[in-house]
């Protein structure tokens, strides 16, 4: 077996190593694939579908699809654009999203997506869920309503951390994440230091007492779009 | 914390080897024991199998049978699929309702019973249906709702119902029901007469190798929906790394409007067990799991005592029928009341003691399966085959069908038509030919392959039954002149809402809002714009979906907006001064009047 793959993205010839996904492949490559649950040192959860790309015609995440020689793989299309459009709007509209109120705007992965996508205004009516806050524990707030289930959280306390704090329950439009007691995350032994801790993308699992640290304006996303950090890598 | 629960917990858990892999077996049992596995449950569980206590609620609160809230000791489950309300189940719902005094989703105050829906049961043959408990009643009017409920009422114990026995093994003692076969055409293959084991000896009296080249050379393809070559598969998972290998029989049939299986389970047992053990020969397995829904838990004990007496003649368990070195053996995992089970890789993580997620692919079941090792996972129809393509050949196997699939098929067909009930029929077969056969020559539409397959017209009743036209996994259901087929597509998405495992955004959200739409429409505050927004939105969850639930779910709404788009246009309008129909201010203000104790005055132009 040869050491190196070659493979197209958007007819640029991109090379990678055996084992590796689309994804990773492309970041080497400096071509930034659309993502959410996707996260460097965690296994590619594969649930948000927004890194979707055609390979040799046939819709696969990138984030899981490992790379073969001679692929023909399609990312920067407008029907692809279209597609992930219309899951970050699914998303948007699944929670409760306020961003002028809320501590992760400019920071936050979902919306900077939306904006990178051109996306200004919901396009699908509110659901309007009911979603729990648990506020219990000294150093952290679960907002849910906020919660894109990307399953980060979920994978870093239980791969990285050795503690499976969280895990999801329930199916369907009432899945949501849970913590590891009979009630609150106060009752666990989750600490503001472990993994879990700051690896979500949005504003759900946050930090107490440091939100407005930085003005928003200031903020990651404020600068530069999501992405441009593997487009400057660019060969 | 309740001696009783802990000790009965333990016991349980001890009787499953302390192992978590088994947790769909232990909470099923904790389920069945105290109608509920609570919180303190959980924990013990938690405590018991070595893992933590949030992986027992992740599993616990995915199964629509389990539940952390106390249930009654029976639970009446009427099943509301789209043709059991063609046949009338919203009144019997009113009659359960008014004899038990409470709604669906309570429990009657004295705890004794639990009234809910359920999704399809596979009874659509002889609907309106019931589960009470692992008991199904079939049939259902007022009058018997009156009748069963009075009855119940008496022991609250659903194995005294008194009810008649349906045909051939459901007279069985072990299985004791009501069902009926509803066998209607016989095939050559399935339901013709054949020599039980014929198959099994030709087989090891040949290599491993050679069976697979028989199966393949057969062109036995997958009859679960996929339509995959077996004989491929066995294949793949025999030639994959590592001695240790498994062999699941997929019964979970959930796809609304399919019951071939329900039919096979009860008159072809043997046959099914045949099929698995020559499958196990071939690939190299020594065990095999059958996975039951729980919906067909009557027929558990039945099954059980089949593999008892394969047992006890060696056709099952050590160097079957003196071949030294085949040892083969069965066991039956239990499902718990999810459709999403029936996509493999749910299946083997519920056989895993997981939720049903699917997994990520690759890598694939037969390379990676069950507890990491090659697996094949075949449909209960496909394994029934094989001993016939042993003992006949693979030549007579292909003597009938189309060019490009062989053989018969086994069609679920119900709805409006006289003769609802299972069809061996050769593939190829027109869909006029069909219609005429069950006795529905006025349809306006059929739903071929379920609600993920499509739903066709009259402009499309001369093509053809078989993997390369109309494919289906089994489900025909046929809906009259007078349905209206918009409604039809909000019903089955209703079914894909609840059944969507909420894995991935698209199938989670997407489907939601697709129903959403459709209830808009129906409620006629449609807008023309709409049918554009569910065409695309529909596309994009097809797209962008992770597993097969997900990107077939649209196909109601799709094929119905390209094959009955004049239902869609005559529901929509465009409104004269311009502005979205879909505000209700009445409704609007409705909590803050209920709260005021007031009524709002609305001043109109
Ligand atoms: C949502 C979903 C539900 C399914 N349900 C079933 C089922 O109930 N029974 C079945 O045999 N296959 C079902 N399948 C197909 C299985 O994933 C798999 O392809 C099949 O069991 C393989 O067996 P076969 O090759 O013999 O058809 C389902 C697939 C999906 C995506
Ligand atoms: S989490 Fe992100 S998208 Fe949601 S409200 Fe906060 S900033 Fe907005
Ligand atoms: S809490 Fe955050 S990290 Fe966890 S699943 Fe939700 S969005 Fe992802
Ligand atoms: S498509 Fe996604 S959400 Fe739907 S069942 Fe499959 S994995 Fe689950
Ligand atoms: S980044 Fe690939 S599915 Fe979310």
């Amino acid at each position: 077996m040869s050491d190196q793959i070659t493979f197209t993205i958007d007819g640029v010839e991109v090379k990678g190593k055996p084992g590796q996904t689309i994804l990773e492949a492309a970041d080497a490559a400096g071509i930034y694939i659309p993502r959410l649950c996707f996260m460097k040192d965690l296994i590619p959860h594969g649930s948000c579908r927004v890194c979707t790309v055609f390979i040799n015609g046939r819709p696969q995440a990138a984030c899981t699809q490992p790379i073969t020689e001679g692929a023909i793989v399609e990312n920067d299309t407008a029907e692809l654009k279209e597609h992930r459009k219309n899951i970050i709007d699914m998303l948007f509209v699944e929670g409760n999203h306020f961003c002028m109120f809320c501590e992760k705007s400019g920071n936050c992965e979902l919306q900077a997506m939306a904006y990178r996508l051109g996306i200004s205004a919901p396009k699908y009516p509110y659901l309007f869920p009911k979603r729990d806050v648990d506020a219990t524990h000294p150093d952290i707030l679960i907002d849910r309503n906020r919660c894109i289930l990307c399953g980060r959280c979920v994978e870093a306390s239980r791969d990285v951390d050795k503690k499976t704090i969280f895990e999801f329950v329930g199916r369907g439009a009432d899945k949501k994440v849970a913590v590891n007691a009979n009630a609150d995350l106060k009752d666990t032994d989750f600490k503001a230091t472990d993994k879990a801790a700051d690896v979500c993308p949005v504003g759900c699992i946050i930090k107490k007492r440091v939100g407005f640290a930085i003005p928003v304006g200031q903020r990651k996303y404020d600068t530069k779009p999501i992405g441009s950090d593997i487009e400057a890598g660019k060969k | 914390m309740s001696v009783n629960l802990t000790s009965a917990i333990k016991e349980i858990c001890k009787f499953c080897g302390n192992d978590r892999t088994r947790m769909m077996d232990i909470v099923r049992a904790v389920q069945q024991q105290f109608g509920q596995v609570s919180d303190e449950a959980m924990n013990y569980i938690a405590k018991c199998v070595n893992c933590h206590r949030v992986e027992v609620e992740s599993v616990v609160s995915f199964y629509v049978f389990l539940s952390k809230k106390q249930k009654g000791g029976v639970v009446i489950r009427l099943c509301n699929d789209v043709v059991d309300k063609m046949s009338g189940s919203e009144v019997v719902a009113e009659a359960f309702e008014k004899e038990l005094g409470i709604k669906f989703g309570q429990t009657t105050p004295d705890g004794k019973i639990t009234l809910e829906y359920a999704p399809c049961i596979g009874m659509c043959d002889q609907s309106p249906a019931a589960l009470f408990n692992d008991e199904i009643i079939t049939y259902l009017s007022t009058d018997k709702v009156k009748e069963v409920v009075a009855d119940i009422k008496k022991h609250y114990d659903p194995s005294k119902l008194k009810h008649r026995l349906g045909d051939g093994h459901n007279a069985d003692e072990l299985v004791h029901s009501c069902v009926h076969n509803n066998i209607r055409n016989k095939g050559r293959v399935i339901f013709a007469e054949f020599k039980p084991e014929a198959g099994l000896k030709n087989a090891l009296a040949m290599s491993s190798v050679e069976v697979i080249n028989e199966v393949k050379n057969a062109r036995l393809r997958g009859r679960g929906g996929a339509g995959f070559p077996t004989g491929m598969k066995w294949q793949f998972t025999r030639g994959a790394a590592g001695e240790k290998k498994y062999i699941i029989c997929n019964a979970d049939e959930g796809e609304p409007g399919t019951f071939k299986d329900r039919v096979l389970l009860t008159e072809r047992a043997d046959m099914l067990f045949e099929g698995m053990t020559i499958g196990g020969y071939a690939i190299g397995a020594d065990e095999g799991i059958l996975y039951l829904r729980g919906e067909y838990a009557y027929l558990r004990k039945f099954l059980e005592k089949v593999l008892a007496d394969r047992r006890s003649r060696n056709l099952l368990g050590k160097d079957i029928l003196g071949k030294k070195g085949f040892n083969f053996d069965v066991r039956i995992q239990m499902g718990a009341g999810a459709y999403i089970c029936g996509e493999e890789t749910s299946l083997i993580s519920s056989c895993e003691g997981l939720r049903g997620d699917p997994k990520t692919r690759p890598p694939f079941p037969a390379q990676k399966g069950y507890l990491g090792k090659p697996t094949s996972v075949n449909n209960v129809e496909t394994l029934c085959c094989v001993p016939r393509v042993l003992e006949m050949g693979a030549a007579w196997f292909v003597e009938v069908g189309s060019a490009g699939s062989p053989s018969t098929k086994l069609l679920s067909v119900s709805g409006d038509c006289k003769q609802p009930g299972v069809y061996e029929i050769p593939f190829g077969v027109k869909v006029s030919e069909l219609l005429k056969m069950v006795g529905a020559e006025d349809a306006q539409a059929l739903l071929i392959g379920g609600p993920s397959g499509q739903i066709v017209g009259s402009a499309d009743f001369q093509r053809t039954i078989c993997y390369d036209d109309l494919a289906t996994g089994g489900a025909v259901v046929v809906f009259g002149p007078e349905r209206d087929m918009v409604a039809v597509a909000a019903d089955y998405m209703e079914f894909f809402v609840e059944e969507s495992c909420g894995y991935c955004t698209p199938c989670r959200a997407g489907n939601v809002l697709l129903k959403k739409y459709l209830d808009k429409i129906l409620t006629g505050c449609g807008e023309p714009e709409d049918l554009d927004i569910l065409q695309k939105l529909g596309e994009s969850v097809k797209i962008t979906s992770r597993c097969g639930l997900g990107q077939t779910s649209p196909n109601p709404v799709l094929t119905t907006l390209k094959n009955f788009r004049k239902s869609y246009e005559t529901k929509v309008k465009k409104t004269t001064n311009g502005m979205q129909p879909t505000f209700d201010i009445r409704k609007a203000v409705k909590g803050a009047e209920t709260i005021a104790k007031r009524d709002s005055v609305i001043f109109v132009k």
